[in-house]
């Protein structure tokens, strides 16, 4: 199974394209704050751009971990996958994860993770995101 | 306002503090941006007035689709232009739309002056005004980096900001916007200054849910593809605008040295290529925009013996690469990039300010004034000493400074040398003298830039020139522009964005409209500024057009005034034809 990373964020121009289309597919939201990749700045626009975005994270997860009532299913070739059912919104997963990289919406009372459904590459103009196969 | 019916707007009243929202049903048949604003301002404005006094407003507006689709990012502020004296509009990128949506405002509406400098932090529908003592005086670079580091909300805020020569209210002061961006004509930053405002920041977590998913990404597909796969908007991207400097140098229409001359002879070493073989470090994007023709040099420069270096990166354009380079006869890229990174830092119009020390230039040469004014031996070519010179210019150093401040038409004025007073009814000119179309276009244009009627374009379209053709594809493009500016969109994309597509996206957005109340809606904005024109005393009849546009030959040759002023008096009646129309 491939996942996302974010390769090459350097050549990154800070359009949000990514986020647009994330929030887009997958909130039907026109908010970027909906988006599960999020494209910061260090220091302010004459810095570099920095993508926030789920690691991947095989074996030990840390997310799926804490989750106390297991909402946060593994997913086969990493991250997690969300089972918005059985989640009782206690914002654990978001402190767990280390990159900062799980949003709590606070309006659904459900926290956004991110697929690695390759949306966003598909809009990056300047190929800075990929949908990569994991070598295992 | 998205999927709603009503227009809703930020009153900030500076005097008092006071903080009022309202939501304009009334204004729906304005789609927004610049109809909205227009209204706003015909509402709030006080003729009678001067145009920096505390009761003017100033305007920010949005339109109704700002931020969902690409390159749908601009924002139009509206005001009373202290440098031309009426209809003040320009137009920023950045984050500016985006987050002002985010915050849950289609327009913004300050008047009054603050008791102490200040500056406004819109947070959604929290709203203060903060003091902003110890950031006064700061240039604009400095004080975004401060307010960075002490406002909330990085990466989803917007920064606005005045330098030096807003608070001094340099008639053609800019407002920097995120870093890169600017409202750069007519002097919003003067006004600004005069309300007694260094910044505002503007952010917000507002959502909204997609109505029709299936329609509204099929369009946003469809638009992403246009500009991203086809040549539409190749040149943006490539070399950015100064790929102008080349094709305008060659058609012999590019304005040197005090528009003495039209062709450059060192315009091969300031090229848009050579501006990025030599110091193109990175491009960058306005939000929501897949293009990226930001483009940012870099260079660095010793500022003492052994390896003192310090480096410099701003952004470049074919705009500032005429006014800061063949306009005074600066022929090196690094060279054109410091005098950039000193109006950015003071923070001034680089159109402007290139002009206003070009016809000091020549007036120095010509002996009208002398060192004893401009305390400088200003020289085409000397980028040090006009270095010097922007450095005086924003902080008004003396007299001379002072007038010139007040733009070049009043130093014109003031010290003789009108007749090379490289100005359109008190705005100064951008980089085309290609002829008619673009003199009488500025002239009629209303705000008086390129960016109106784009008369530069129709005199390049045209091989047998026409007059009344050129005034009728002129009428038609600044009537179409009313359209393309309501709704906010790049101009940049204007190509993409035709009716058929601004149909397209209003309709998966649930605003349902047809080609003809489009027009209607054109027509109404129109209106609305040909009004506020009127009301601020303005004919376009009574423009003095300075002679050396006539006199150094523009690609359809040397001009003739008295074709001109026809134009102008057909242009004249097809706006009053227009204004006879019912609604
Ligand atoms: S959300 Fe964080 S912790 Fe969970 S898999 Fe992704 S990177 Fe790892
Ligand atoms: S918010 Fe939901 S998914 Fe996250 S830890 Fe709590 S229950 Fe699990
Ligand atoms: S789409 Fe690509 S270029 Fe645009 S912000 Fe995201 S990572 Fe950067």
């Amino acid at each position: 199974m491939k996942v996302l990373k974010a390769v090459e964020m350097n050549r990154c121009i800070g359009c949000l394209s990514c986020m647009i289309t994330c929030a887009t597919v997958n909130q039907q939201d026109h908010s970027i704050l909906k988006s599960a990749i999020r494209i910061k700045t260090s220091g302010g626009l004459t810095g570099k751009f920095m993508a926030i975005v789920c690691q991947a994270c095989k074996d030990d997860v840390p997310c799926a971990e804490v989750c106390p009532t297991g909402a946060l299913v593994q997913r086969k070739g990493g991250g997690v996958l969300l089972d918005k059912e059985n989640c009782v919104g206690c914002e654990h997963c978001v402190t767990a994860c280390t990159v900062d990289a799980i949003y709590f919406d606070h309006s659904t009372k459900l926290p956004i993770v991110c697929k690695h459904c390759g949306v966003c590459a598909r809009f990056c103009p300047h190929g800075c995101l990929q949908l990569t196969e994991e070598v295992q | 306002m998205l999927y709603e019916n009503s227009i809703k707007v930020l009153y900030i009243d500076l005097s008092t503090g006071k903080i009022e929202i309202k939501r304009r049903t009334d204004m729906a048949g304005y789609l927004g941006g610049v109809g909205v604003a227009s209204k706003l301002l015909e509402e709030t404005m006080r003729p009678e007035l001067s145009p920096l006094a505390a009761e003017q407003p100033m305007i920010l507006a949005i339109g109704a689709i700002s931020g969902i689709y690409p390159l749908i990012t601009k924002t139009v502020a509206m005001f009373i232009s202290p440098l031309t004296g009426e209809l003040g509009e320009s137009y920023a990128g950045g984050r500016l739309a985006l987050t002002l949506s985010m915050a849950g405002y289609d327009a913004v509406v300050i008047h009054g002056k603050a008791p102490r400098p200040s500056y406004i932090v819109i947070d959604g529908g929290n709203i203060e005004i903060k003091d902003a003592r110890p950031i006064w005086g700061m240039d604009s670079d400095v004080v975004g980096q401060f307010i960075r580091d002490h406002v909330k909300g990085s990466g989803k805020r917007s920064i606005l900001r005045i330098g030096p020569a807003g608070e001094k209210m340099v008639k053609f002061a800019s407002v920097c916007v995120d870093t890169y961006r600017h409202f750069g004509r007519l002097g919003l930053g003067a006004v600004m200054g005069s309300k007694h405002v260094k910044a505002i920041i503007v952010t917000g977590d507002k959502s909204t849910k997609i109505k029709e998913y299936k329609d509204y990404f099929r369009v946003y597909q469809s638009i992403f593809k246009s500009v991203t796969e086809t040549d539409l908007m190749a040149k943006y991207h490539d070399l950015g605008t100064s790929i102008n400097v080349e094709v305008i140098n060659a058609l012999g229409a590019l304005p040197t040295k005090n528009l003495t001359e039209s062709h450059f002879d060192g315009a091969e070493k300031i090229t848009g290529e050579a501006f990025a073989n030599n110091h193109l470090v990175r491009k960058m994007a306005c939000t929501g925009c897949p293009v990226g023709c930001i483009h940012i040099g870099q260079f660095r420069q010793k500022f003492d013996d052994g390896y003192d270096y310090e480096s410099l990166s701003v952004a470049y354009d074919y705009e500032l690469i005429y006014s800061l380079g063949t306009l005074l006869g600066v022929s090196k890229t690094d060279e054109v990039l410091h005098l950039i990174e000193a109006v950015e830092k003071t923070g001034m119009d680089a159109i402007s300010t290139g002009v206003a020390l070009a016809w000091a230039t020549e007036g120095f040469m010509k002996g009208i004034v002398t060192v004893a004014e401009t305390l400088l031996p200003l020289t085409f070519g000397d980028s040090k000493i006009y270095y010097q010179a922007i450095l005086y210019l924003a902080n008004r150093k003396n007299d001379f400074y002072r007038v010139l401040g007040e733009g070049t038409r009043s130093a014109g004025a003031t010290y003789g040398g009108k007749e090379f007073a490289l100005q359109v009814a008190g705005n100064e000119i951008p980089g085309y003298h290609t002829g008619y179309g673009n003199l009488v276009g500025l002239t009629v244009g209303a705000r008086h830039s390129h960016l109106c009627n784009a008369g530069y374009a129709v005199d390049q379209s045209i091989s047998t020139f026409d007059e009344n053709k050129a005034v009728d594809a002129l009428f038609m493009e600044e009537l179409e522009r009313c359209v393309l500016n309501s709704l906010v969109i790049c101009l940049f994309a204007r190509k993409v964005y035709n009716r058929e597509t601004v149909l397209k996206a209003l309709n998966a957005t649930g605003y349902v409209l047809t080609d003809n109340e489009l027009t209607t809606i054109a027509k109404r904005i129109y209106k609305t500024k040909l009004g506020i024109k009127e009301k601020l005393g303005f004919d376009p009849r009574q423009v003095v057009l300075p002679e050396r546009f006539f006199k150094t030959p523009s690609i359809h040759g040397t001009l003739d005034p008295l074709i001109a002023e026809r134009m102008i008096n057909r242009y004249v009646e097809k706006c009053l034809l227009l204004l006879s129309e019912e609604n």
